[in-house]
């Protein structure tokens, strides 16, 4: 019971996909600037995820090992263009505000990364919680990221008013670089600073140490 | 023509605009020689990939394509992703070969970046774009090499700084991936600036 639990939630916190195995960033910082955007991209990437690793996993004896890159990503594919055609036919608007993320599924890392490292080794069973457990800790990351965007750039969560603006007769100022670039980058990079200063073990070691007084020789 | 190289290099540069191949760009910006590599590699598949998927989607896949064959009702667009990725594997395989075959010294330069190249985002995103934007031939070769450019422009950059950070004295917590993130946030504010760019 114990092993089924670290399965699913080890990658929240533990071993998040996205700020520490690095996978997948490219998406959750694009998707970012509204939490419905953050939420639609998060259901689509799990439901990638699941259906791929079952796939991949059911079939896992009968993948000839040399051509089975493409063939894992023939059926991440074509998983892909089916949830992205559903997008287009039950939520338009969503799916023209997300542009060409959707279909950048299939190059996210963290679907081929999970199909690679778990589902061709393991049953169907950890491998359906393996799954959930990185889509959910990809979610986390993305609607932690989007609530502040959009919070802070618009006073806003989910299209509804928290904040209320100076526009409105409040006191909130938005603040418009929220919802530009280079603060999606800042934000992640600080929520993996909150992160590392919580769970010490996942800081990475001093690439260049400084040399201390003692050690170093003055010149 | 000149306004599109432009905005494709600075304002919308993929990296730092669009968020695309980052991934990469993180993973393989500890070294400059390394960063140089991967970026004149993203260049020429860029430049041979995206007019490729161009002619493609244009003569292929999209609505009446088929007319000439009595099938003016065929639209193969849901094919796109399947299409551009099988082209993408395909160029950067042949690619490969003929530079092993004609050019050495380059390929032995960039050893394994050229097959890494394969699952970028960059690159997909590049033909994605081109298809989303409806690009024309001409338009497609001027974007695939600004966009390329821009993006090892852009990884360049990313190195050097962080051989520079060697004399910083970073908090421990955000060490690494953290400072990459901050700093490139700090690069995409630069690049931004470039956006009121108007030739004359």
């Amino acid at each position: 019971m114990a092993s089924t639990a670290r399965l699913l939630f080890g990658p929240i916190v533990d071993n998040n996909p996205v700020t520490l195995q690095i996978l997948g960033i490219c998406s959750a910082l694009a998707v970012t600037t509204s939490v419905a955007t953050a939420l639609t991209m998060s259901l689509a990437l799990t439901a990638v995820l699941v259906a791929s690793s079952v796939i991949i996993s059911a079939i896992r004896h009968h993948l000839p090992t040399s051509i089975r890159l493409i063939l894992q990503i023939t059926i991440i594919a074509s998983l892909v263009i089916v949830v992205d055609q559903l997008l287009q036919a039950y939520a338009f608007a969503i799916s023209q505000h997300l542009s060409i993320f959707v279909s950048l599924i299939v190059t996210n890392c963290v679907v081929l990364g999970r199909a690679e490292a778990f589902a061709v080794r393991n049953p169907v069973g950890p491998s359906v919680l393996d799954a959930l457990g990185n889509g959910l800790g990809y979610s986390l990351v993305l609607l932690l990221v989007g609530a502040v965007r959009e919070g802070l750039g618009l006073g806003t969560l989910m299209g509804y008013q928290v904040l209320p603006t100076v526009a409105a007769g409040g006191w909130f100022v938005p603040l418009g670089v929220m919802l530009l670039a280079p603060s999606a980058f800042f934000i992640l990079g600080l929520l993996i600073w909150a992160l590392r200063s919580w769970r010490p073990d996942q800081a990475e070691p001093d690439e260049f140490p400084l040399a201390t007084a003692e050690e170093g020789t003055v010149s | 023509m000149t306004d599109l190289f432009l905005r494709s290099v600075f304002a919308d540069n993929l990296i730092l605009s669009f968020f695309l191949g980052v991934c990469t760009f993180l993973a393989v910006s500890r070294r400059m020689e390394t960063a140089v590599g991967l970026g004149i590699a993203m260049v020429v598949v860029q430049t041979v990939t995206v007019p490729l998927n161009q002619l493609i989607q244009t003569h292929l896949l999209s609505a009446g394509s088929w007319a000439w064959l009595g099938l003016p009702d065929v639209d193969l667009g849901f094919l796109k992703l399947m299409a551009f990725i099988g082209v993408i594997a395909a160029t950067v395989q042949v690619l490969e070969m003929v530079l092993d075959r004609h050019v050495p010294k380059l390929y032995r330069a960039l050893g394994i970046y050229l097959p890494l190249i394969t699952v970028n985002c960059a690159i997909l995103g590049g033909s994605l774009f081109m298809a989303e934007r409806r690009y024309g031939l001409g338009q497609s070769v001027v974007f695939a090499l600004g966009s390329g450019i821009g993006w090892a422009l852009a990884i360049m950059a990313l190195a050097a700084i962080r051989a520079r950070l060697r004399y910083a004295d970073v908090p421990q917590g955000l060490r690494g991936l953290g400072i990459s993130f901050i700093v490139t946030g700090l690069m995409s504010m630069g690049f931004m600036a470039f956006g009121g760019i108007q030739p004359r």
